[in-house]
């Protein structure tokens, strides 16, 4: 009898050895003549457990991690593949894990169960419902259902996705374009590369969906050149794509037209920023362009543009297939749906966690993620990638909606969750973030070129202890500078990391400074 | 493991892979990626190629290759090892790791070392936050990279065997 087993693929899983682990696992099957299929699928995303091996049984599916090759012998011994067997790294039926158990994987039903590149796996669990539901309604229905989704882009900005496509809908023009931004810059995000690894078609129908209801033939995919594999997936499920004649001319004999190309960031962070992306697809470079007009108006090469990031597509098959109302049922206040959080950094149990939106910070780092990796203290989380405030402790009851992180001054951006324990020195961290925007400023306008350079400046004559009041002050002043007088998010929000480190962490900034007791109070 | 490209510069080579480029909307980063694939970084001999066919000056075509981070316009080592610099990573120990890295090669970010095996460049992030510190080799990704499994990581890197081409 063959029994089948899955082991991961993704980035992260083969970081940890997957490949090795699925190679060595072939060969002791071969050695011992048991008949094994091995297939790779995505992951599941609960990356404490990779390299996670699943087995096919009739109740489910068993899992067995964190495999290393020292384990194999064991597992071999102990029968492994007829699932509910004892061994020291068996967990039950995956479905079952409570870190899994308790999220609403809506975007990523998928990942971890099916393999990335099978079409037919692919449609076996939904897919491409949404297309064929699609292709029988006329555009205005479908900005109509994505309206009523209350689905608001996943990037970090949070506009709603209907309303912007609503927008390109009524632009009259010759040729219209669907961009989704890949370039997942923000540190402690992985979501959009898992859904490029693990799950390539749900983006792909998602365009195809998007340039239906717009009127858009060409679709771009700006993939930052950070993410090999996501490239390789992503180009292999395009060409099976056009094969099957779901993407191409007259899809599926409906006379309708899409055309899809993935395009290579070149390192540059800035380019996530939308408009720095156009010019960067245009082949030049990545400088912001100032807004208006809206690049829904004047997007790519002067025409009607829909820029949407990868999570905000890869909901679009859910709410074609499921209905508007479905998607709109999760989710508190004007945030609706499901946002995929990722827990990182100092964390014990990191992963994906797509939950609706409402529960809080400090659930999903606890309960979720289980504390810090290495047992200390957790004391500062940063929340949105680098453009994001750090929030200590007294933050960390705020409930996960865009509109109550706004009030403590905080964003949830791409729902990056970056945890740090007791030993973080916050000066050290301020400082970063003006470095950051330093190496990743476009250049355009002064208060984020200048000021970037600035803010390291002042930051080390404090943490030197050189002057520290006054240039605190000074440092304060240059923050609210570059909020209110940079052209974009990079400069605008590069202070947000910092003036939180200040306020939340201020004893940091002068420990190290020879005048810093007496200031040290009044911080 | 994959290995930047190392082809010596070949003019006819370099014009092939502009022409098949040139017509596509926004060719210039595709065709750049396509030389540095192949060569390795953009030589100067390159950047005139290039202008010539997209109707660019040099300087433009310059302006562009120096905006991004990825881009090289100096031949690196057999191997690049970009240390990922960003905050999941210095939650995790990055900092230590690359004062480490920086004084086991004896050199700094960009450049290369004396026997021409390791160019050490920094990059913000590699999407694999839960399990830094992360560094990348080619296009493979290492997790957990401590002080110890760096040196393994180099040290395989200089004693793999080189291909005769």
């Amino acid at each position: 009898m063959t029994y089948r087993i899955h082991v991961p693929s993704d980035t992260t899983a083969k970081s940890l050895g997957a490949d090795r682990i699925a190679r060595t696992v072939e060969q002791l099957a071969k050695e011992q003549g048991v008949d094994l299929e091995i297939r790779r699928n995505g992951t599941r995303a609960l990356y404490w457990l990779e390299p996670l091996i699943e087995v096919d049984t009739a109740e489910g599916r068993y899992g067995f991690g964190p495999v290393k090759e020292s384990d194999l012998d064991s597992l071999f011994a102990a029968e492994f593949w007829k699932g509910a067997v004892e061994h020291p790294l068996a967990l039950g039926l995956v479905e079952e894990i409570p870190y899994l158990k308790r999220q609403e994987r809506l975007t990523f039903a998928r990942a971890g169960v099916t393999d990335p590149l099978s079409l037919e796996d692919y449609k076996a669990h939904d897919g491409y419902k949404g297309l064929e539901n699609a292709l029988a309604l006329s555009p205005q229905v479908i900005v109509d259902m994505v309206k009523e989704s209350g689905l608001r882009g996943r990037g970090g900005a949070a506009f709603p996705t209907g309303i912007k496509w609503q927008t390109v809908l009524n632009a009259p023009a010759d040729q219209k374009y669907i961009v989704c931004n890949a370039d997942e810059g923000d540190s402690g995000t992985f979501a959009d590369r898992l859904v490029m690894e693990c799950d390539p078609f749900m983006l792909i129908e998602g365009m195809t969906i998007a340039g239906l209801a717009v009127g858009a033939t060409q679709g771009y995919i700006y993939l930052r050149s950070e993410y090999p594999l996501a490239q390789k997936n992503l180009n292999a499920a395009i060409e099976t794509a056009y094969a099957n004649n779901l993407l191409g001319e007259n899809i599926q004999g409906s006379g309708r037209h899409f055309d899809l190309e993935v395009r290579l960031g070149a390192g540059a962070y800035i380019c996530g920023e939308e408009t720095s992306l156009l010019e960067s697809l245009e082949g030049k470079r990545g400088l912001v362009r100032a807004k208006p007009p809206l690049p829904a108006i004047v997007g790519l090469f002067g025409k009607p543009t829909v820029v949407n990031n990868v999570l905000s597509l890869a909901a679009v098959p859910f709410i074609l297939d499921q209905g508007a109302k479905a998607y709109a049922d999760c989710g508190m206040g004007r945030s609706r749906g499901t946002l995929p959080f990722q827990l990182a950094g100092n964390v014990k149990q990191g992963g994906l966690v797509e939950l609706a939106f409402g529960p809080s910070l400090r659930e999903l780092m606890f309960e979720f993620g289980g504390g810090t990796r290495n047992g200390r203290a957790l004391r500062a989380v940063q929340v949105g990638g680098p453009l994001g405030a750090y929030l200590p402790e007294s933050q960390w009851d705020t409930p996960l909606d865009y509109e109550e992180f706004a009030k403590v001054g905080a964003v949830l951006g791409h729902g990056g969750v970056v945890m740090f324990d007791d030993t973080v020195d916050m000066g050290e961290q301020a400082r970063f973030s003006m470095e950051f925007c330093v190496a990743e400023s476009c250049g355009k306008c002064t208060p984020c070129r200048i000021g970037s350079t600035r803010g390291v400046e002042v930051i080390d004559r404090i943490r030197a202890g050189e002057n520290v009041e006054a240039n605190l002050e000074l440092l304060s002043d240059l923050c609210e500078t570059m909020v209110d007088g940079s052209l974009c998010a990079m400069g605008g929000m590069t202070p947000f990391p910092v003036q939180s480190a200040m306020k939340h962490f201020g004893e940091d900034f002068v420990k190290n400074a020879s005048n810093a007791p007496a200031l040290a109070e009044e911080v | 493991m994959t290995m930047p490209g190392s082809a010596a510069w070949e003019p006819t080579a370099a014009q092939a892979i502009i022409d098949q480029l040139k017509s596509k909307p926004g060719a210039l980063l595709p065709i750049l990626h396509a030389i540095q694939d192949r060569f390795s970084y953009i030589p100067e001999e390159a950047v005139a190629l290039i202008a010539s066919a997209l109707k660019l000056t040099r300087a433009e075509v310059h302006g562009v290759i120096s905006f991004y981070h990825h881009f090289r316009t100096h031949q690196p080592g057999r191997h690049v090892v970009e240390i990922c610099r960003a905050e999941a990573c210095q939650a995790q120990g990055a900092r230590a790791l690359e004062a480490h890295a920086k004084a086991a090669l004896g050199v700094d970010y960009h450049q290369t070392t004396a026997d021409r095996t390791v160019t050490l460049e920094p990059v913000y992030c590699l999407g694999n936050c839960a399990c830094g510190p992360s560094v990348r080799v080619g296009d493979d990704i290492h997790a957990r990279v401590d002080a110890q499994a760096f040196d393994e990581l180099v040290e395989s890197l200089k004693t793999e065997r080189v291909e005769v081409r």
